[in-house]
């Protein structure tokens, strides 16, 4: 919404203008033309929706926009118009309730809205104007002013970094509250600019905000009075953005860029688009039905009654004759009202508590989710995260599980296993001891000595110590870590504190290079400091970074060391580094990082080069040049650093273990075996997601693996295209054709003997696929892909880049049956996989919250996804399927009799409820049993769903929600009307019903219908229920006992407000009658006895669904067992019932 | 509703949780922080994690099939008293509405006729046993139409004489009788059922009586509480309906219904309360009067008896009929063979159906142990 208003706002403004200019401290610059004071808009913050003026039609109309409000509010305003059988009341009321309650929270909410903007808006900052120091409120912040923060405070918009406190001319900065990345982060001032802010002129010219948070491209001109204006590159590194906070730093100077609703923070603000779950698809055609139901029902009594009226002396007979209005009423006026007062008779067939209902069972039931404490982790100190509580049921029924490789499966732990220099493997993976061995001896250690010469050794443990953008933690840490070091014992998670870094490869690496002896110590205003093995601290400066980024796939810097040698240090990819090496060098290598790849390692390669002064002045000026391009940086960088990284010379390669995930396998083996197919995305290299896939027995000995990638294509010799096709064509017969029929059951050969396939594809073969020659064939490849996937019990995708992730889940959310999907990752690169599927998890991992944010579910670890799923996601469809169709069947049983009772009172919309009857039916009679139910029942305990991963099968593909159970409920529905209203009928061909001789009328007729319908629905209720808590007691007896009560009291009480006394009495008289006894009883029995026949005789529906012993159940207190699914004839004797403590 | 808006109060809210959070990782995972560990751990309550002690009904065979029996016992038991307490109901029953030339009150059938009588003869070969209850029956008569039945005004018949002079507009259009308010207005009151009949034996020729009591007709609430007459004025009933009319098709004004007994008139007259009580459906019965008096108190005695009809309801308009029943009653209401049959199929299907169960259980059981 936000977005749509920043658009309508500025929209027009970003066409014309494609960057903006501001004027450093509002002072006019000498070169330029006339000062024309830009406008832009102030720094406020409105997060809220509402003001007090336009909240209540604006709330309004928003409410009413659902077209179940709107639906109700057409019911009322017919009531309110036209001559209908029940008061506007009966539905104003529920509606009113429900408006009012929803703007209540919205109002709520907004409010704290409107309060967190004030706090934010009210703030007061520093400004530096005119050379003065002047506190203000953080809203009146121009772009242009010159804020001053002080440690500790947040920034109140986005600051271009003019001047810090610190020498080296850096802050430090955690977006905690941006991206959830906690670590800090350093950012640079603006190179060369005047300490003096005062007489600083300088204009900056930079983009038009955009929400990125990592982006920005700018320039800063700084005039002096006697030279050119001199040219300063901006990018990210300057840029402080509004919501970050300043830490480690006593203050900082910075300029304003972006102020208000232009922040970066601001606009990530916008709402996330809205995913719908598939129980509500379900849920409007259902709706429909029942709509359509109560259109034909309303017709079929309109056209009865003109029928009917048409016989002789039926329309108006003596008795009830008509008034002068009604005669003179046009006919098809009439007709028509007749038609309206019919449809507002029968509307409550589609009731307005069931959307109360769902989304109060949504909303609460998303609670126990964040309550459970299997979801915490305590390491991160945290739980399970719910963002949005629209998609719990969808959680029962997802088909397809994509995940992420690296944080997700592993852990994104990374240990640093073992290197090889120049073709000598050096193995580091042993007990505490040796480790203390290598950390301690000052001398060079004898091991390595014998392999790779000494001077190859150093040159890589330098490159492992220089090559990184690892920070060493600030202040009191250094001290630990030197302390440490005199005491010579390093805990492995006493060093890792030491160290923060983006990626956890990097610190692991260094870590690895200080187990060899080459310790780390920080990089101080450009100059890194390592300590070497003789303990002699080692100087270099730091001249240019070349960053890793996943295209390139390797980084480097070029550093100067103290004897004033440049060199060039690169890691990265074996494939990205291998082409920019001498090839006799890569043969040695090779060997050992295929090996290492296999065995499930990350590898990396590492290189370096030494650059002559005349090179280094030359590179040092393309960067330069590069740095500052405003438009296409990007690549023209890029351009440069391939140049760069060329003619290296091959060092070593490492070997880095990501460890698997906690039960990471038995996670998978649980969604494989309920039915869910898993694929795994990852950007990784094909042999480590492949060795992976295995240890997380995705893939088992006996997968047969099809293989279509890169190399398999090229294989052959031939054109790639004809290469693919081929392979296609030959594993689609292989996996789909010959594999046996699919249909037989849904159960997939888990035991049985068939084989199994797995598929593996990379991200340049997928892209072949999908986007091949233009021809028709595409769609073909594309529809070929798609069931040989089907086919196989799991697919890796690997080298995939993060769009083509979600590309996939696209194609598979897309393909045949519209499976559900679902999408799991921790990092930046799995947000579009987790935007585009039907639910997206993140994981709580160490790649930054990125992932959470933009989740719907977070977690803290893969292992829990298991719980989220098969007990979670189980419980959650089955309670809210079972409360959509309760729901629509409570209400058909309901408005039925009251639908036949037109045929017995002259179609004259006689109602035959009462009309608190027909208000409190949904409201309070028989609402908060099957809340309770949908928020507590557990028909399968958690432990037989967590044990018995095929259980999540009997749901698989919205099994309680297609138009087969429907139907059943729609029948129960359509036999307990008609059972209750010719029950009564039948009892009532003789109303004396008393001892006393006398007789019942139309009122005691409808109570006696009532009285029986509210018992079935709440004891059919009772009888669905197998998980009887306290509080399903407390409701369902407490409802009924309810029912019982406000009939006396309503029946009481001459109501003063009332037109009609017509229930004085009628329920207690009722009630004195055996009669009416007798029939309530029998009519209760009858209309449960198919449901208990049916409960009794049901056939077990899988093989796995065995009762536990109900002896071994008791013990424990938290245990519970599970109810039996056996039909009762299976069961013996004994085990009646069982209570669990 | 829960989660559709934009949450921008949880954004400022989770600046607070990520920095706990923070501390976390900052502290390399090691748990040292057990404030935080308190504040952010989930509450381990049965509740919260779902584990609430709960009962898990079974249905097994060793409850269902008793249980089953039981009930089809108790049904028949209760079926086989329901069904001989209504068998041992005498009735009596007599459309009179004339329609035929040879029954009674052909000539009555007329419209045009007024002050009309007729009347029928019958024999009791049995004696009848008491009390007998005098019912009349209408059909096709639809009082439980929408418009007839909201077409009279509480608080005139709760006696409020305010509504005197303004019946209210759901009256229509029975509210005013030439411009004179009509009291008790509305189509229910104005076509009360005006047929009166009287029960005679016939003891060798002469017309013995049969004394028919009004009392105890209707409601006791109706009578006692809902139904109010007006404030005498100068102890006169007549004089509190002063500047009031009487509905178009009455005789007699509402104050003059019942003129052997001065307190059974107004609005608290037991015949008007049991016709305001509306019929649920189109054929229906209303109790008239009871025998419960003199010689007859223990029933009716064989031998032959006259019903003097005095003929005044019109019904063959509508194709509606009138009948006149004499009935008594069991425990369980009139005569009625519904319930009874419906508890003796109901129990013995239970019993059949514990019985095809035991069959099959005794067939199908599962060995000890599966587990």
């Amino acid at each position: 919404m936000l977005r749509r208003r920043l658009n309508h706002l500025f929209g027009g403004d970003e066409k014309r203008v494609d960057s903006r200019t501001i004027y450093v401290g509002h002072r006019q610059c000498p070169g330029t033309e006339a000062f024309i004071a830009p406008k832009f808009c102030d720094n406020r913050i409105v997060s809220s929706k509402y003001t007090v003026w336009n909240f209540l039609p604006k709330n309004l109309f928003e409410q009413f926009r659902r077209i179940a409000n709107f639906y109700f509010l057409i019911i009322f305003l017919v009531q309110v118009i036209v001559d209908t059988p029940t008061s506007p009341v009966t539905s104003g009321l529920p509606l009113f309730f429900v408006i009012t309650v929803t703007a209540i929270k919205q109002g709520y909410e907004d409010w704290l809205r409107h309060k967190a903007d004030k706090e934010v808006n009210k703030y007061l900052v520093t400004v530096l104007e005119d050379g003065r120091r002047i506190r203000k409120e953080s809203e009146r912040i121009k772009v242009g002013d010159v804020v001053e923060v002080v440690e500790d405070e947040t920034f109140p918009c986005d600051l271009i970094l003019l001047q810090s406190s610190r020498d080296d001319d850096t802050c430090f900065v955690t977006t905690a509250s941006l991206d959830g990345e906690s670590n800090h982060k350093t950012h640079y001032t603006v190179p060369d600019t005047e300490k003096d802010l005062e007489s600083l002129t300088a204009t900056i010219e930079c983009e038009q905000p955009q929400p990125d948070l990592y982006k920005f491209v700018g320039r800063m001109h700084i005039y002096r009075s006697d030279q050119d204006p001199a040219v300063r590159s901006l990018g990210p590194e300057n840029l402080l953005l509004k919501g970050a906070t300043l830490k480690n730093t006593k203050k900082i100077y910075g300029v304003a860029v972006y102020t208000g609703m232009e922040t970066k923070m601001a606009l990530n603000y916008q709402g996330k688009s809205q995913k719908r779950s598939a129980v509500e698809k379900s849920i409007n055609a259902f709706l429909l039905v029942y709509l359509c139901i109560l259109l034909s029902k309303a017709l079929v009594c309109t056209t009865l009654k003109y029928v009917w009226q048409s016989r002789d002396g039926q329309d108006e007979p003596w008795y009830n004759q008509k008034t002068q209005k009604e005669k003179d009423a046009y006919k098809f006026l009439k007709m028509f009202t007749d038609f309206l007062s019919f449809m507002v008779l029968f509307n409550f067939i589609i009731p307005v508590s069931m959307y109360v209902t769902v989304e109060m069972q949504k909303f609460l039931g998303s609670f126990f989710i964040t309550w459970d404490k299997d979801f915490f982790d305590p390491e991160i100190q945290e739980g399970a995260l719910v963002n949005t509580s629209d998609l719990n049921e969808e959680l029962g029924q997802v088909e397809y599980v994509f995940t992420d490789k690296t944080g997700t499966l592993t852990q994104n732990n990374m240990e640093f296993i073992e290197c090889c220099i120049d073709g000598f493997q050096y193995k580091n993976r042993d007990s505490c001891s040796e480790l203390d061995s290598f950390c301690v001896t000052d001398g060079p250690v004898s091991k390595l000595h014998e392999k790779a010469g000494r001077e190859k050794e150093e040159l890589f443990l330098r490159a492992l110590c220089l090559c990184h953008t690892v920070q060493v933690k600030e202040a009191g840490d250094m001290e630990t870590v030197s302390e440490d070091q005199i005491d010579g014992l390093l805990p492995p998670t006493e060093q890792q504190k030491g160290f923060i870094a983006s990626s956890p490869d990097e610190v692991a690496l260094v870590m690895g290079a200080m187990k060899y002896g080459f310790t780390f110590l920080g990089l101080d205003s450009k100059t890194m400091k390592i300590r070497n093995r003789q303990n002699d601290v080692e100087l270099y400066e730091l001249l240019h970074v070349l960053n890793f980024d996943p295209v390139r796939r390797r980084m480097s810097v070029i550093v100067r060391s103290k004897a004033g040698e440049t060199l060039l240090f690169c890691k990265g990819a074996d494939s990205s580094i291998f082409p920019r090496v001498r090839s006799e060098e890569v043969d040695r290598i090779r060997v050992h990082v295929e090996r290492n790849a296999t065995e499930g390692y990350r590898t990396l390669c590492v290189a370096y080069k030494q650059l002559c002064t005349e090179e280094y002045v030359e590179v040092d000026a393309k960067l330069r040049e590069a740095r500052l391009a405003l438009q296409d940086r990007e690549e023209k960088l890029m351009a440069v650093y391939n140049q760069v990284e060329t003619g290296m010379s091959l060092i070593g390669a490492t070997a880095v273990e990501d460890r698997l995930q906690e039960e990471a396998a038995e996670t998978m083996e649980a969604l494989q075996e309920a039915g869910i197919k898993v694929w795994v995305l990852t950007g990784d290299k094909m042999e480590t997601a492949k060795s992976t896939c295995y240890a997380c027995r995705l893939f088992q000995r006996g997968t047969e693996l099809l293989e279509l990638t890169v190399r398999t294509l090229e294989d052959g010799g031939r054109k790639r295209e004809e290469r693919l096709h081929e392979l296609l064509l030959e594993y689609h017969k292989k996996a789909v054709q010959d594999a046996p029929p699919a249909k037989l059951g849904v159960r997939r050969s888990w035991v049985t003997a068939s084989q199994e396939y797995g598929f593996i594809i990379d991200g340049a073969t997928l892209s072949l696929v999908l986007n091949s020659s233009p021809e028709a064939s595409s769609t073909r490849y594309k529809s070929l892909f798609l069931q040989i996937c089907q086919n196989c019990t799991a697919v890796l995708c690997c080298r995939m880049a993060p769009l083509q992730k979600a590309q996939i889940v696209k194609m598979v959310k897309n393909s045949k049956g519209s499976p559900i999907t679902l999408s799991i990752g921790d990092g930046a690169n799995d947000v579009s996989m987790i935007l585009e599927a039907h639910v997206g998890i993140g994981i709580k991992g160490k790649e930054g919250r990125q992932a959470v944010r933009n989740s719907d579910y977070a977690i803290p670890k893969l292992k829990h996804l298991k719980k989220l799923l098969l007990a979670h996601g189980h419980l959650y469809y089955v309670r809210i399927a079972h409360l959509v169709q309760y729901f629509f069947y409570k209400n058909l049983c309901f408005i039925l009799p009251q639908f036949l009772y037109q045929f017995f009172c002259g179609y004259s919309q006689q109602p035959l409820y009462d009309a608190a009857y027909l208000t409190m039916y949904n409201i309070c009679f028989t609402s908060m049993p099957i809340l309770a139910y949908s928020l507590l029942e557990q028909h399968i305990a958690i432990e037989s769903l967590m044990d018995t991963a095929s259980l999540y099968r009997e749901v698989a593909k919205n099994a309680t929600l297609r138009w087969g159970p429907f139907l059943y409920w729609t029948t129960l529905g359509i036999f307990h009307g008609l059972l209750f209203f010719f029950g009564v009928r039948c009892l009532f061909s003789n109303p004396a019903l008393q001892d006393n001789g006398q007789v019942f009328g139309n009122w005691s007729y409808g109570t006696i219908v009532f009285t029986v319908l509210v018992f079935t629905v709440t004891l059919k209720l009772a009888l669905d229920t197998r998980h009887w808590t306290w509080i399903n007691h407390l409701v369902i007896w407490g409802s009924l006992a309810f029912y019982v009560f406000f009939s006396f009291f309503w029946g009481g009480i001459i109501w003063p407000f009332l037109q009609q006394q017509r229930l004085y009495f009628v329920f207690a008289n009722m009630l004195s009658s055996v009669s009416a006894w007798l029939v309530i009883i029998l009519l209760i029995l009858l209309s449960l006895l198919p449901e208990i026949l049916v409960l009794v005789l049901r056939k077990p529906r899988g093989p796995h669904r065995r009762q536990k012993n109900p002896g071994q159940s008791s013990v424990g207190g938290q245990q519970s067992t599970q109810a039996s699914a056996r039909p009762l004839l299976m069961r013996t004797f004994s085990d009646e019932s069982n209570t669990v403590r | 509703m829960a989660a559709s808006c934009w949450p921008a109060s949880g954004f400022y809210r989770e600046k607070k949780r990520n920095c706990s959070a923070r501390t976390a990782i900052f502290d390399g995972g090691m748990m040292k922080n057990k404030e935080g560990e308190v504040a952010n751990r989930p509450d381990n309550t049965a509740f919260t994690q779902q584990r609430l002690p709960a009962w898990q009904p079974m249905l097994s065979a060793g409850i269902v099939i008793p249980g089953f029996l039981v009930i089809g016992l108790v049904f028949i038991g209760i079926g086989v008293a329901l069904f001989l307490g209504s068998q041992s109901i005498q009735v009596l029953e007599s459309d009179y509405t004339g329609l035929n030339s040879n029954t009674p009150c052909y000539e009555c059938s007329d419209a045009s006729k007024k002050n009309c009588t007729c009347s029928i003869e019958f024999t009791l070969t049995k004696q009848f046993d008491g009390p007998v209850f005098l019912y009349y029956g209408l059909s096709n008569f639809f009082q439980n139409h929408r418009k007839y039945g909201v077409s009279r005004d509480y608080y005139q018949l709760s006696g409020d004489t305010a509504y005197f002079k303004n019946p209210s507009d759901s009256c229509s259009p029975y509210i005013y009788d030439s411009g004179v308010p009509i009291v008790p207005c509305g189509a229910a009151a104005n076509s009360m059922f005006n047929d009166s009949f009287r029960l005679y034996q016939l003891v060798g020729g002469t017309k013995k009586p049969v004394p028919l009591d009004g009392k105890g007709i209707s409601w006791w609430t109706d009578y006692n509480i809902v139904f109010r007459n007006p404030p005498l004025v100068n102890g006169s009933l007549a004089a509190a309906f002063n500047g009031t009319a009487k509905p178009v098709n009455w005789a007699k004004p509402a104050y003059e219904l019942d003129t052997s007994d001065p307190s059974n008139n107004g609005f608290m007259n037991e015949d008007f309360l049991v016709w305001m009580r509306r019929a649920a459906l189109p054929d229906f019965r209303k109790l008239y009067r009871r025998i419960t008096q003199g010689d007859y108190a223990a029933g009716l005695p064989v031998g032959n008896y006259s019903l003097e009809i005095s003929y005044n309801y019109p019904v063959i308009g509508f194709g509606g009929r009138k009948k006149i029943v004499l009935s008594n009653v069991s425990w369980m209401g009139g005569k009625n063979m519904f319930l009874g049959v419906a508890y003796l199929v109901i129990g013995s299907l239970c019993i059949v159906m514990s019985l095809v169960m035991l069959i099959v259980y005794a067939k199908y059981k599962f060995p000890e142990g599966d587990s």
